[in-house]
Formats: structure tokens, sequence, C-alpha cells
């Protein structure tokens, strides 16, 4: 069955159209990488599915139904940049708002929903952090802290955006392992990814995107230098040579 | 002292200081939106509104008097809106435009309103200033029974704004109704702002938005004591501002007002307890000392 069915979405800023006739179809528990170069519309492709940002056409299918009545189901991480980190809250408090909705509008959180964000927290290895200032933590645990933000919805089906982007090692691995942790449990994520080095390793499916779909598959066979090269266009070369320095330092 | 121990001083002070309150609690949201200079606009925006309000009606009641100036204040703040979303004109350009433009139309009309009206509009310019010893009980009790009910809505949603104001986007996945919040915070941010405008006045009444919350946020990192500070401050200088421009005749209550929120928030800003001035300054030397002794250990080692 498939979680997420797209067909023919476009859309732009202002005048510039940042996606074209995008379409594919995700199917249940896959790890998807979705990879591009910069302003090949990842993100907008995430925030258009989420209807963060208006689509001029097309269609999108979650559950093969309309995202309005599966929201609950749906889960994001977004960009770390899209938020105040000065505001005033501790990472306990981001967390617990993953459960707002469970929690109930208009109703003050319990010790249950205290306890509940805690487990989530050690999850991801901060619940030494909990009482720290949203500002106080570094680029890896702010990470973290909205990775338990989005664990704690429970969803069936994860958006998150560059999730990778700029964490060290230890965070890279413990957030991989989370993901792999989420597939095996059946659910489904699609993750925006930059570091084409470590797509084979990361995503059992890949999608190819330059404003409109270049590749999509099975990581095994749509990971090929053709569709890179496709896909990232001029920039290609030195990504190449980039790849093969590594590869010959590996072996 | 006459002044202070009548009864309608009483009322007065009683409504000031729920004014506060439910300013600091609302500029502690307009904070956090970051439109401070939206709330200062939409106050002189109001200006108009209670001009064109006594000139349709011809009377100095209170009520007809800040409903139109709600409906001046939300017809600018829509056309900030519009210049935003139309034009190439970034959003502050246009508050600024908008700012003025009202607040001179506000002032053309009352000087109409002094030449060709009757009587009793004396009264009227107390709207630009403030002069709380200009209500009667029943603007008192309008005034009051709105604060009351400003402050209650934000508390309520207290968790929902929260949301809203952190990430909206993630709010929307959950469901929460980000347009009809943005509505319902526009609604607070006007009714405060006109229930103020007798008693602070159109031109300072954004001061007692703004200057509250900057002032709750250096004693804490929690945006519930950042709401209930930012009200508190709000509460007191309403009070205090109230009582100190009761001495004498005449005396414009709205700059005594903002005048003892400055005075909290300069405090604040040296003396509080999260951020403040002196307690920065006290923890970057305590680590430089801890830093010399423990090189300096090391040395020995």
């Amino acid at each position: 069955m498939n979680i997420l069915e797209v067909e023919g979405v476009s859309a732009a800023y202002r005048k510039n159209t940042v996606l074209n006739d995008v379409s594919f179809s995700i199917p249940k528990g896959s790890l998807t990488g979705i990879v591009g170069p910069n302003g090949a519309g990842k993100s907008t492709l995430i925030k258009v599915l989420l209807e963060l940002h208006p689509k001029l056409s097309g269609n999108v299918y979650f559950f093969g139904t309309s995202l309005k009545k599966v929201k609950s189901k749906v889960g994001y991480v977004p960009q770390r940049g899209s938020v105040d980190w000065d505001f005033p809250t501790d990472a306990l408090d981001v967390v617990m708002m993953g459960m707002y909705g469970q929690i109930g509008w208009l109703k003050w959180p319990k010790k249950i929903h205290r306890k509940k964000a805690m487990e989530v927290l050690d999850k991801v290895g901060m619940a030494d952090f909990s009482h720290h200032q949203i500002s106080e933590l570094s680029g890896g645990q702010q990470q973290r802290v909205f990775l338990a933000r989005a664990l704690i919805q429970d969803a069936d089906l994860y958006f998150m955006d560059e999730p990778l982007a700029g964490v060290d090692a230890a965070t890279e691995r413990a957030i991989m392992a989370i993901l792999r942790e989420l597939k095996n449990k059946g659910k489904t994520v699609l993750v925006v990814h930059h570091d084409l080095q470590t797509v084979e390793d990361y995503f059992d499916r890949v999608l190819f995107l330059n404003r409109t779909v270049v590749a999509h598959g099975n990581t095994s066979s749509t990971f090929t230098t053709q569709n890179i090269e496709k896909a990232y266009g001029g920039s290609v070369r030195w990504l190449k040579e980039g790849i093969g320095i590594v590869g010959t330092h590996l072996q | 002292m006459s002044v202070l121990t009548s009864s309608n001083y009483l009322w007065v002070l009683f409504s000031t200081l729920l004014l506060g309150v439910a300013s600091g609690l609302v500029g502690s949201l307009v904070y956090w939106k970051k439109q401070s200079l939206m709330s200062d606009a939409l106050s002189h925006a109001a200006l108009p509104g209670v001009a064109i309000a006594f000139l349709l009606f011809q009377v100095k009641d209170f009520f007809i008097l800040i409903i139109g100036a709600a409906l001046s204040a939300l017809l600018g703040a829509f056309f900030i809106m519009a210049i935003k979303e139309k034009t190439r004109i970034k959003e502050d350009t246009a508050m600024g435009m908008i700012l003025a433009v009202f607040f001179g139309g506000g002032i053309v009309l009352l000087t109409l309103v002094n030449r060709y009206s009757s009587g009793n509009q004396a009264g009227l310019d107390s709207f630009i200033y403030g002069q709380a010893a200009s209500m009667v009980e029943s603007d008192v009790k309008i005034m009051s029974a709105l604060a009351i009910g400003v402050i209650l809505i934000v508390m309520a949603g207290f968790k929902e704004w929260k949301l809203f104001l952190f990430d909206p986007d993630f709010g929307k996945g959950l469901k929460l109704p980000i347009t009809a919040l943005n509505t319902i915070y526009l609604f607070l941010l006007v009714v405060t702002i006109v229930i103020g405008i007798q008693a602070v006045g159109v031109i300072l009444m954004s001061a007692l938005l703004i200057i509250p919350p900057v002032a709750a946020r250096y004693w804490t990192h929690s945006f519930r004591n950042m709401l209930l500070l930012s009200g508190f401050f709000g509460g007191i200088s309403g009070a205090i501002g109230t009582t100190l421009s009761a001495f004498g005749d005449g005396w414009p209550t709205g700059a005594f007002i903002v005048l003892i929120s400055g005075i909290i928030f300069t405090f604040s800003m040296f003396f509080g307890s999260k951020k403040g001035m002196v307690v920065e300054f006290t923890i970057l030397r305590s680590k430089k000392k801890e830093l010399q002794s423990y090189s300096v250990k090391g040395g020995r080692g």
C-alpha cells in the first residue's frame, strides 16, 4: 500500500517555478532520502506536501485520502533555522508540544504527559538536558529535541527536513539509529538529505529531485552515477571526483 | 489628597490596574510575534476613529468612541497588510506610513471637532495623552470588563499561544487553527489598545504593551512566568502611574504610567535574575577566576 501519492505537483515562489510536475509514490515502511542540488526545491516539496506552502497544481494523497483527515498520523521535523531559538522554553517543554493534540486544546498537561516526554527525551539521549533552555543547546542537541518532539506524536509518516545538517558524527549516528527503528516498526520516513556519500548506507529508497523528479526507486538500483549526474547537472564534475577520492580512501 | 480618597479614584485605579495586566499579557504575545511596531501603529491609527465616532454621534460615550477607535485601528491593520502583500514595500515601512497618516488625520479631525462641535467635546483631547481622571464610572466599568475578558482569553489559551508564537508550522500539523488564532490575536491587541486610549492616550498606549514584556524577559526563562511577570509589571505601572497623576489637576496619566514601566525596565535590565547585566557580569567574572585558578594549579602540577 502506498502511504503517500503525489501527482503532478507544481509550486512557485513569486515568479520562480520551484517545483514542476512532481509525481511519485512512497510505499509503507520505507526510509527515503530526498537528494538534489541547492535550490532543487527539496524543502519546498515537503512544505507543499504538508500544505505549509500553496501548490499551483496537482494532487497529494496521504493514506489514500486528504491530509486534513489524517493530520495526526503525519509528523514533521522542520529545518533547524525555522524557529526563534531565543524563545523562553526548555527541552522538555518543546517535546511536550508534540503532545498538545493528545492533551487537548485549552487543557493543561498532566504528570503522565511530562513522564512520557521525559522517556522520549531519554531515547534521544537528551534526558540530562530536559530543563536546559533551547538556546543553550548545541546544534546537534537542538536537532535531537526536535526529533523527540516528532517521535512523541507517534505518527505513521514522518517528514524530516535536513535532520543531519550541521550535527556531529555521534548525533548523526544516534538520529539514524532512531530513523531505522521507526522503519523497522513499519513507519514511513522521508528525509531531505544533503550528503551523497551516505545515501547508500542510510536509505533504502532514494528520490532525486531537481525541480521535478529526476529518478526515484530502490537505492541499490537508482543511486547510480548516471542519475547523480542527471540531478546535479553542471556541478557534478567535482562531486564525482569527491566521491572518487573518498571511495579510494575507503578501499 | 481628596482625589485619592474619592470613590471615583478607586474605580479608576482598579481599571488601570486591569488595563496594565491585560497590556502586559497581550504585550508578551506581541513581543514574540515581533510586532512591537505594529502595536504602535495600531494605537496611533485608533485616533481618527475616535474623532469620527464623535462627529457622527455627537456624544462623548466611551463605548461608541472605542468602537470607532477599534474600527479605525483595524482599518490601519488592514492597510498595513495590504501594502505588505500587494506592493514590494516592507512591513515596517508600511507601519511607519500608516501610523503617521492615520495620526495626522486624527489630529486634523480633532481640530475640526473642536472648531465646529458644541460645548462638551473638550475631553476628546485626553485621547492623545491620556487622562484617567476624565473617566466616569460607566467608562471604568466597560474598560474593566473588556480588560478582564482579554486577560481570561490569554490565560486560557496559554499553551496554544506558546505554540502559535514558537512554531506555527508545527502547530498547523497538530491542527492548531493558526489563522483563527491570528485573528484572535489581532482582536486582543486592538481591544487592549482601544480600552487604554482614554486613560493612557494613543501616543503612549503602545509603550504599555512593549515595555512590561521586555522587562519581564530579564527575570525568567519560562514563557509562563514571562506572561505572569509582564502582567504584574503592567499592572503596577498602571496603578502607580494613575495614583501619581491623581496628585495634580490635569496631569497626564499615560505619561506617569509609561514612566513607571520605564523605571521597572531599567531596574530589570541591570538586576534581572536571568539576563540582567549584573548577573551576566558576575557569571563572566567568576568564570574568568575559575579558569585562572585552574591554569595556576595546572602550572604548579
